[in-house]
């Protein structure tokens, strides 16, 4: 390996009195003095959301209005800080999706356990968890920070997805051509 | 108007001039502690962000237009003032009390003190420029000087009576950074004396006198501020006055990287703003005499004195009038000042302790010394 020398030139007359150096500085601040600010004023203005952005986890509802949450507890089980908690419950035979047989009766998640690790959203096969854009979470008690079911619904919404697995699925049945 | 003017100068000499200088500090005062609202917006400015614009009176959102005062940090101010007024004010166990309660106390005296001999304007009666100064002494400067420099034994005070390491150090840093600079600073104005002092006439420190002669009109000798005749001056007396007034890259007594707070980490609340508003009124004193002695004081531009555009604008003979023009001049320089002050702090880190030293005698004093000699030779053969 060669070795290279760098030249250090002795600092010239001109650097030694600091002046032209702080003349620059004083350029350059001022030039930012003039710029417009780099910061966002907080609660009035928002900063964009990337897509792809893990936000707080909600439960989504399908386009007819149906949870899509069968209640498996994948998430429950693969979250890594147990910050969620499923209560699983039948359907009665008299629901319009009594097909699906399951949904949460209770579904919590624990906002002051999540890491926002996004597992759940991942291993999820039903599509019904997301984290979403909500990135602040605020609450006076500890029991404010525990989302359930209602506050998971209302976050999430309705997921746009056309794929109707379980319509189709219903409908395959009724053909008599059930796997 | 005028019953008033003749009511106020029938009272008693010694009464109107207690009025004065309460009303002198009563401006001062307010004025030093915006220079720190000013300080955090100018930093906010430079650094990309709004700074504190979030604070108003509730009483008061509802004007319409007061956002803008909002967005200046107007009511911050305010509320800073009365936190510092009224939260608890703790005297550590460990203290010498005496001494750590006088030392803001003393740091306040010569700071508002030195501004009596400094002329805060002109007016014009009767067609003579006259000062608007409380005490209109011949000493002028050097009282400036002398009184200005007592401001460092309040840090000295307060660093020796905190009883603790860090603002032991920062106060031994200040007595000598202070007296290092001091030195070059006062060898950097005497050119100017020796220039305004012509042999045989009056003699005079004054500072009024030294505006009178940046007084010419047009392109006469006088007209031009003493600035361009002795660059080197005002450029010694720029830097000294920095170190003075410890403002950054001099501000060895706080260094707060190295020393926690400086020579004020024990003090809190009130004492601590004492501190504060000393330092910033020292700042605004230091930028009025560099003003007078070296930017024509209240001479609106070169060659365009003071009296001339009170003529144009058709208000010489009104002595009220003319004042105000005088101090608004005045004061616009001081505030442009203040504001270079600023922001050389946001642009500049702090020099090392060696580096202040280095500079203080190596470098400043010789050149104040090699030019002052030439400004005395050169005087000699114009003056002679």
């Amino acid at each position: 390996m060669a070795v290279i020398t760098v030249e250090r030139k002795p600092l010239t007359f001109a650097e030694r009195t600091y002046l032209p150096q702080i003349a620059g500085g004083l350029k350059t601040t001022l030039k930012h003095f003039f710029a417009p600010n780099d910061t966002l004023e907080y609660p009035e203005q928002r900063p964009a959301i990337p897509p792809g952005y893990r936000g707080v986890p909600t439960l989504v509802y399908d386009p007819h209005g149906r949870e899509k949450c069968v209640s498996c507890q994948l998430c429950e089980f693969v979250c890594p800080p147990k910050a969620i908690r499923i209560t699983p419950g039948e359907i009665p035979a008299a629901d319009a999706s009594a097909h699906v047989e399951k949904r949460p009766q209770e579904f919590e998640i624990d906002m002051l356990r999540c890491i926002y690790c996004g597992l759940c959203q991942e291993v999820c096969p039903e599509e019904a968890i997301w984290l979403q854009n909500q990135y602040s979470t605020t609450g006076y008690t500890r029991a404010d920070f525990v989302n359930n079911k209602q506050k998971l619904y209302e976050l999430g919404g309705t997921l746009p997805d056309p794929h109707l697995k379980w319509d189709k699925k219903l409908a395959a049945e009724q053909h008599g051509n059930a796997h | 108007m005028s019953t008033i003017a003749e009511y106020y100068f029938g009272l008693p000499l010694l009464l109107r001039m207690v009025l004065q200088g309460t009303a002198v500090i009563l401006v001062l005062f307010p004025a030093a502690a915006a220079c720190s609202m000013a300080e955090r917006k100018i930093s906010a400015w430079i650094q990309g962000r709004p700074g504190p614009n979030r604070t108003v009176a509730p009483f008061l959102a509802w004007i319409p237009g007061i956002s803008i005062l909002r967005n200046l940090g107007l009511f911050q101010l305010a509320a800073d003032g009365g936190k510092f007024t009224f939260k608890e004010d703790p005297v550590p166990g460990h203290v010498n009390k005496f001494y750590f309660i006088l030392a803001p106390i003393v740091s306040m005296i010569p700071a508002l003190t030195t501004v009596a001999v400094v002329p805060l304007g002109a007016y014009i009666s009767n067609g003579q420029l006259l000062p608007i100064i409380l005490a209109d002494v011949d000493v002028g400067l050097l009282a400036v000087f002398a009184v200005s420099s007592l401001g460092v034994y309040s840090i000295i005070l307060a660093g020796w009576a905190s009883n603790s390491k860090y603002p032991f150090l920062g106060s031994v840093r200040a007595s000598a950074q202070l007296v290092s600079y001091e030195l070059s600073m006062t060898l950097s104005v005497l050119p100017v004396f020796l220039w305004i002092n012509a042999p045989g006439e009056h003699g005079t420190l004054n500072l009024f006198d030294v505006v009178q002669k940046q007084s010419g009109t047009g392109f006469a000798w006088d007209s031009v501020w003493f600035a361009a005749y002795m660059p080197v001056s005002a450029f010694i007396f720029l830097v000294a006055l920095f170190a003075e007034t410890n403002r950054q890259p001099f501000d060895m007594p706080e260094s707060e990287a190295d020393l926690v707070g400086g020579f004020h980490t024990e003090y809190g609340a009130f004492k601590w703003s004492l501190f504060f508003v000393a330092e910033y009124c020292h700042m605004i004193v230091g930028s009025g005499v560099f003003c007078l002695l070296f930017l024509g004081g209240w001479n609106p531009l070169p060659g365009l004195p003071l009296a001339l555009l009170a003529d144009w604008l058709g208000i010489a003979g009104v002595p009220l009038l003319t004042g105000l023009l005088g101090i608004g001049i005045f004061a616009g320089k001081v505030a442009s000042f203040i504001f270079f002050f600023m922001w050389v702090r946001w642009t500049l880190p702090r020099f090392r302790y060696d580096q202040v030293m280095n500079i203080g005698w190596k470098k400043l004093l010789p050149l104040a010394i090699a030019n002052l000699v030439f400004y005395a030779l050169a005087i000699a053969v114009i003056q002679k």
